[in-house]
């Protein structure tokens, strides 16, 4: 039985390896899927498509187990690829530690995207001059331009909500830079946090009567179940804001920041001058370049808050 | 699967081996099904990666990550038998209170462990090379763990544990405290799901407080997968088919990482979804293999 089992397993892995195609490879391992991460994945094949770059993908998504990603970034180190490319914090980590401990002949280049802070995730020392075979592109928020949104929309904010989930470290980065300028704009904060998405309503419900505005920040948790947020707001007239422009299609009031498309987009760029020979570590941890302001008009009246027409006319984007 | 995904496969087999030998302790011999895994696991990683990182030896943060999820254990089946509450209940609390436990360790959700000294680092000094050294080490220590585990049941106090799971009147009449009796086992569980989880942590190059999601999934298939496929006789044989199982588990899911079916790939996302139908095939082989012979 165990010799008829290795036997299938060696016949089927055998079988696999066959398939190669001419033009690049390229391995990706995404975290978890969500529409965030879903576009920079689109935006980034896009990028490459509109370029001419012949690439083969080999996707993996780890469906929110860590133990799984680490699985993916061994496969991928396997697959000799032409470039490793790792989507959301978690899956970096896992792909730099195998990149790390891999033998000289597997080693490939390898790009990060989706990263909040690569600095504290360990995936590069400076940002400036990175590490050896890596680098990639940031989804660090600016804080402070968001806020002025948010104040200019909201006129008659004092209290501002914060609802994410304080085991993702991306989130943890963003509120500790929120509270840190809330003094200097003059507003306070009121923090809920939800664990996991069937306690994010429950989160949502507990901002109510005590703040003027919530603001998710790019939360894995709480855009998962954005929808759950959106009801409580229409439902008590309560303002929620987005740091992510996808959020707002699906009822954020409005949110400044960029689309994960675009992100997707820029980071296809390095890719593209990788594979042209370029060495990363040659290459600086680049920021969101591209910014745009989304709004949402039609929810924003349900919650309560008619758009000003200065933000309005400086929109990319108006959803009725 | 490329021979070095089937490589990382056996490795992360091994090493939550060490988890389903606690998983068997708990689910098996116990009869205790303990869910306190899915935080003692983090546990065990946040306490190894703050101890790694405040500069102590990699070795020495897996002897306070084992202690650690000893006490967790202790938590869980002290509210079970001095308290009264369901053993299920109780280990589902303290789970859900090492969650925020963990961050406050970490002071975070997630602590990096790339480019620190691991446990590997000691291996690699000696020659053998990075990609081999996850296997020889977690190799070792699983053996290391069944080693102890096989030798402890043996014990009066092993002997005690495996009669109180099995019949905790008998045992009882025979003046034993069956309560001090659970608490070490579910405690001495946790130390080992703990210990793996620092032992993950370090391979993997992070401390995340996320990494506990599943665990239980994963230890209580590895255990059936072990006694369906490599059978449990004798409790040597049984804890051993357990890490076993753990490997094949591993084996699915890298299996189903590389899976392509002629031209027809199948979507990422599919991916759990083939992990399951693997395993099942790998669970009713040996009853159909059974069925045929009896023809």
């Amino acid at each position: 039985m165990k010799k008829l089992l290795a036997a299938a397993l060696l016949l089927i892995s055998i079988s696999l390896q066959g398939l190669t195609v001419q033009g690049a490879t390229i391995s990706v391992s995404q975290f978890v899927e969500h529409p965030a991460l879903d576009a920079v994945l689109r935006g980034f094949q896009d990028y490459l498509k509109e370029k001419g770059v012949e690439a083969t993908y080999n996707v993996h998504n780890a469906q929110a187990n860590m133990g799984t990603a680490n699985q993916i970034a061994q496969q991928m180190v396997g697959e000799k690829a032409d470039l490793l490319v790792a989507i959301a914090t978690p899956s970096a980590q896992t792909c730099v530690q195998a990149l790390g401990k891999a033998p000289a002949d597997l080693k490939r280049p390898f790009l990060f995207t989706a990263v909040t802070d690569p600095v504290a995730a360990g995936l590069v020392k400076d940002l400036a001059k990175p590490d050896p075979g890596v680098t990639g592109v940031s989804d660090l928020l600016p804080v402070e331009e968001h806020l002025r949104m948010v104040m200019a929309y909201k006129k008659d904010l004092k209290k501002l909500g914060l609802l994410y989930n304080a085991g993702e470290a991306n989130s943890k980065a963003t509120i500790a830079s929120i509270k840190e300028l809330s003094g200097k704009l003059g507003f306070e904060t009121v923090e809920a946090t939800a664990a996991k998405t069937a306690d994010v309503h429950q989160a949502a419900k507990s901002l109510v009567g005590r703040v003027d505005a919530v603001f998710i920040p790019t939360d894995n948790t709480i855009v998962s179940a954005l929808e759950s947020v959106i009801k409580v707001g229409v439902q008590n007239k309560l303002p929620i804001f987005a740091a992510d422009v996808d959020s707002v299609k699906r009822g954020a009031v409005a949110a400044m920041g960029f689309d994960y498309y675009k992100h997707g987009y820029q980071t296809g760029a390095i890719a593209e001058r990788i594979l042209k020979g370029e060495k990363p570590e040659n290459i600086p941890v680049e920021f969101q370049k591209e910014l745009q302001l989304h709004i949402n008009a039609g929810y924003s009246k349900q919650m309560g808050l008619e758009p000003p027409p200065a933000l309005l006319a400086k929109a990319t984007e108006v959803y009725q | 699967m490329t021979l070095y995904a089937a490589l990382g496969a056996v490795e992360q087999g091994l090493v939550y081996g060490i988890m389903v030998i606690g998983v068997y302790l708990t689910f098996r011999i116990l009869d205790f099904p303990d869910l306190t895994v899915d935080g003692s696991l983090p546990l065990g990683a946040s306490i190894s990666a703050v101890a790694i990182t405040s500069g102590l030896n990699p070795y020495l943060s897996l002897l306070l990550a084992l202690a650690g999820g000893f006490a967790a254990g202790v938590v869980t089946a002290v509210l079970n038998t001095k308290f009264k509450i369901l053993h299920l209940l109780a280990s589902i609390l303290t789970m859900i209170a090492l969650y925020s436990i963990n961050i406050r360790i970490m002071a975070g959700p997630n602590i990096a462990l790339l480019g620190v000294d691991t446990v590997f680092d000691a291996v690699t000094r000696f020659g053998v090379p990075a990609q081999y050294a996850g296997l020889v080490v977690f190799g070792a220590f699983a053996v290391f763990v069944l080693g102890f585990i096989i030798w402890f049941m043996g014990t009066e106090i092993g002997q005690a544990i495996l009669a109180t799971g099995d019949n905790p009147q008998m045992i009882r009449s025979l003046g034993v405290n069956t309560h001090v009796v659970i608490i070490l086992g579910v405690g001495l569980s946790n130390g080992l799901v703990a210990l793996s989880g620092a032992l993950v942590a370090q391979n993997q190059g992070a401390a995340d407080v996320g990494m506990g999601i599943g665990t239980i999934v994963a230890g209580l298939a590895s255990v059936i997968i072990g006694e369906t496929v490599f059978g449990c006789q004798t409790m040597a044989r049984a804890f051993i088919a357990a890490v076993l199982g753990s490997v094949v588990y591993r084996l699915a899911i890298a299996l189903a990482l590389g899976l392509e079916l002629g031209h027809f790939r199948f979507n990422p996302s599919d991916l759990n979804l083939i992990t399951a139908i693997l395993v099942i095939g790998a669970l009713i082989t040996p009853n159909l293999k059974k069925r045929l012979i009896a023809r």
